[in-house]
């Protein structure tokens, strides 16, 4: 078997918006993933950057079947999750995992972090030994960085980065096959991120774990992925490898993206040229017709405004949409 | 140095009276800020960064209490009454804030926000103050200003609102602009946006600008000086390319190692600053970033280090630096 365990095709999440108006209307789609196909494969990383609004979370989100997706597959492990009963998709949550951004509030403040961690368990495994139980929570709580003698504390007596590590430690207590992070360190301060990337690192090569990580923030999708894929209002703008994607970008959105992040350099800082984007980000409810970034795009031509691109695959199964991907230097 | 300082702040202590006890968010601070000059301030949450400011404009929550002064010129501002500090608030200083959402009075168009501050602190007519506001929205390059001019704040995007409070805080010419986390909401091509719009108003207007941040990209982007803040204190102090060139507090150099870098990256793995940020209710004794230093000495239990000099523009306060400094000679 090759080493792919997930597949998407072709993934379509459209929210119905009701149309405004005096008289009665079909609702209006708003498309937040419009399309999106990729694998990952055992022991990967698939960064997943992209602005506010562009279906990164909803991508993570219908992954997980949290949201059922409108049209497309989910593969896993050969196995179609979007048209699993809901019975047998939660008994594929024992290897599928999600942590989410703001740690506080994805933890029941009325529970311990023991019960937290332990409730996966007693959900999954309802025969298992209260003891056993215990010993496999604090076994966890170790691995992630969490004194076990805080096992009776509750959520709000940690700091956020600690929180985090009870949702990581929460997620791995299953032992889960791939874990879906949806910006799991944008919420912390700077001086805690560098510590649950490297663990997230960490687990990842103790447990073979796939991940697929999604965040803003590009110079630490750039330390954890493998590969990035970069979305623009639904659609994939561009998937490539860590390397090829920042040494040498082809779509402009891209370009643009790696252009306005910051480096913490102020000789270098000052002396980058920036790639600006005009105007703001359309509506998702109308996007533009053809390629939906064209209106922001210094380099678009008409045929940009007719014909949606598609995702060319280059070598190394790398991937752009654009137009004038070949024209790119 | 010798230019004039517009804000001196000389020994500014802040607390707050809680249920748990007394918390010191802001403890012995110095700081004076020249004519156009940009300086920067960067700390975690909770480092008591933003309450140094809030102080400064009089907008401190009521279990707060002051030590020290502030002067705007020779102003002490926390010896005014209201009337004589909304003189300077708003018209010689004026502030710009993280969240340009609820900032904005949601029921109230953005040209009235806009004509009052005129009308209220410039005297102008109704007609005057509407010239002015257009021709301010127009500076921060809003298209079709006179049309955003009639708009409710809903009506516009996260990085719009954000450009009409940087037009809102221009309208009578400060002095001074306090910056608090000014990008911090937004979107990485619109922060870059924001940012350069807030160099470009800095060269021309000769505007002196406090920016209050965690992000130390933006730092590198912006400012002059740096003042790096721990636990209410500073910890270090330089000229911007100083600071990044040769951090000498053990928690700047964490600080920058454990930063993910998106040019010149590596992929090892990232150093990181262990522990948590101290919990302000049971500050450790000594030095406070004592218990996450890696290079503390019993010294550093014993008493608090004071800011002094390294070099002729760059202050830290640790008591390892002495020696450390012998080790590099």
């Amino acid at each position: 078997m090759s080493n792919v365990v997930l597949e998407v095709r072709d993934l379509k999440v459209h929210f119905p918006i009701p149309a405004d108006g005096f008289l009665p209307k079909p609702p209006i789609p708003l498309k937040a993933v419009d399309g999106v196909s990729f694998d990952i494969n055992r022991g990967e990383t698939l960064g997943v950057v992209g602005e506010s609004g562009c279906g990164k979370s909803t991508l993570g989100r219908a992954i997980m079947q949290l949201i059922k997706p409108t049209d497309g597959k989910v593969v896993w492990m050969g196995e179609d999750l979007t048209s699993l009963d809901k019975k047998v998709m939660r008994l594929k949550r024992k290897e599928l995992q999600i942590i989410f951004q703001d740690p506080l509030a994805s933890l029941n403040p009325r529970m311990t972090v023991g019960d937290i961690i332990a409730e996966p368990l007693k959900s999954f495994y309802p025969k298992m030994k209260g003891a056993e139980r215990m010993a496999a929570v604090q076994e966890i709580m170790v691995k992630v960085g969490l004194l076990p003698q805080m096992i009776n504390r509750y959520p709000h007596e940690f700091s956020g980065g600690q929180c985090q590590r009870i949702g990581i430690a929460r997620a791995m207590v299953l032992k889960p096959k791939m874990i879906v992070c949806d910006e799991p360190v944008s919420a912390l301060d700077v001086s805690i991120q560098a510590q649950i990337v490297n663990l997230l690192k960490d687990l990842q090569e103790e447990f073979g774990l796939s991940l697929l990580f999604i965040s803003h923030d590009l110079s630490i999708v750039k330390h954890v992925s493998h590969r990035i894929l970069v979305l623009y209002l639904g659609k994939i703008m561009e998937v490539a490898d860590r390397k090829s994607l920042f040494s040498n970008p082809r779509h402009p959105y891209t370009k643009a993206l790696i252009s306005a992040a910051l480096v913490p350099d102020p000789k270098l800082q000052r002396t980058r040229e920036r790639l600006t984007l005009k105007g703001d980000l359309p509506s998702p409810l109308s996007p533009p017709s053809g390629c939906v970034f064209r209106t922001r795009c210094p380099i678009s031509v008409d045929k940009c405004s007719e014909e949606i691109p598609k995702l060319i695959v280059t070598k190394n199964k790398n991937a752009v949409a654009c137009h004038k991907g070949d024209d790119i230097k | 140095m010798s230019m004039e300082s517009i804000l001196t702040i000389k020994d500014l202590a802040v607390s707050f009276s809680t249920p748990d006890g007394e918390i010191r968010a802001v403890n012995g601070v110095n700081l004076e800020v020249g004519a156009g000059e940009c300086v920067g301030i960067v700390g975690e949450s909770g480092s008591g960064k933003s309450q140094i400011f809030m102080s400064v404009m009089g907008l401190l929550a009521s279990n707060g209490k002051l030590e020290g002064s502030a002067s705007f010129y020779d102003q002490n501002l926390f010896a005014l009454d209201r009337k004589s500090l909304n003189r300077i608030r708003g018209n010689r200083i004026s502030m710009i804030f993280q969240d340009p959402m609820t900032c904005l009075t949601p029921h109230v168009k953005i040209g009235t926000q806009m004509t009052e501050v005129l009308t209220y602190h410039q005297g102008m007519d109704q007609q005057e103050a509407k010239t002015k506001a257009i021709s301010m929205l127009d500076r921060v390059r809003i298209p079709e200003a006179a049309k955003r001019f009639e708009m409710y704040p809903h009506e516009c995007s996260g990085g719009m609102r954000q450009r009409v409070m940087i037009a809102m805080s221009l309208l009578c010419d400060p002095e001074l602009i306090i910056a608090d986390e000014p990008t911090t909401a937004l979107d990485v091509t619109v922060q870059a946006d924001i940012l350069d719009l807030i160099n470009e108003i800095r060269s021309d207007s000769n505007t002196a600008i406090v920016l209050v941040t965690h992000d130390l990209g933006v730092v590198a982007k912006l400012c002059d000086r740096v003042k790096v803040m721990y636990a209410g204190r500073f910890v270090e102090s330089a000229g911007v390319e100083d600071l990044f060139e040769n951090p000498s507090h053990p928690y700047t150099q964490g600080l920058l190692n454990s930063m993910p870098r998106l040019v010149n990256s590596v992929d090892e793995v990232l150093p990181i600053v262990p522990g948590q940020p101290p919990n302000l209710l049971h500050l450790p004794n000594g030095c406070s970033f004592s218990p996450r230093c890696l290079q503390a000495t019993e010294a550093c239990n014993q008493a608090s280090p004071m800011l002094s000099n390294i070099a002729e523009t760059h202050e830290a306060a640790c008591f390892l630096l002495g020696e450390r400094e012998n080790e590099y000679v």
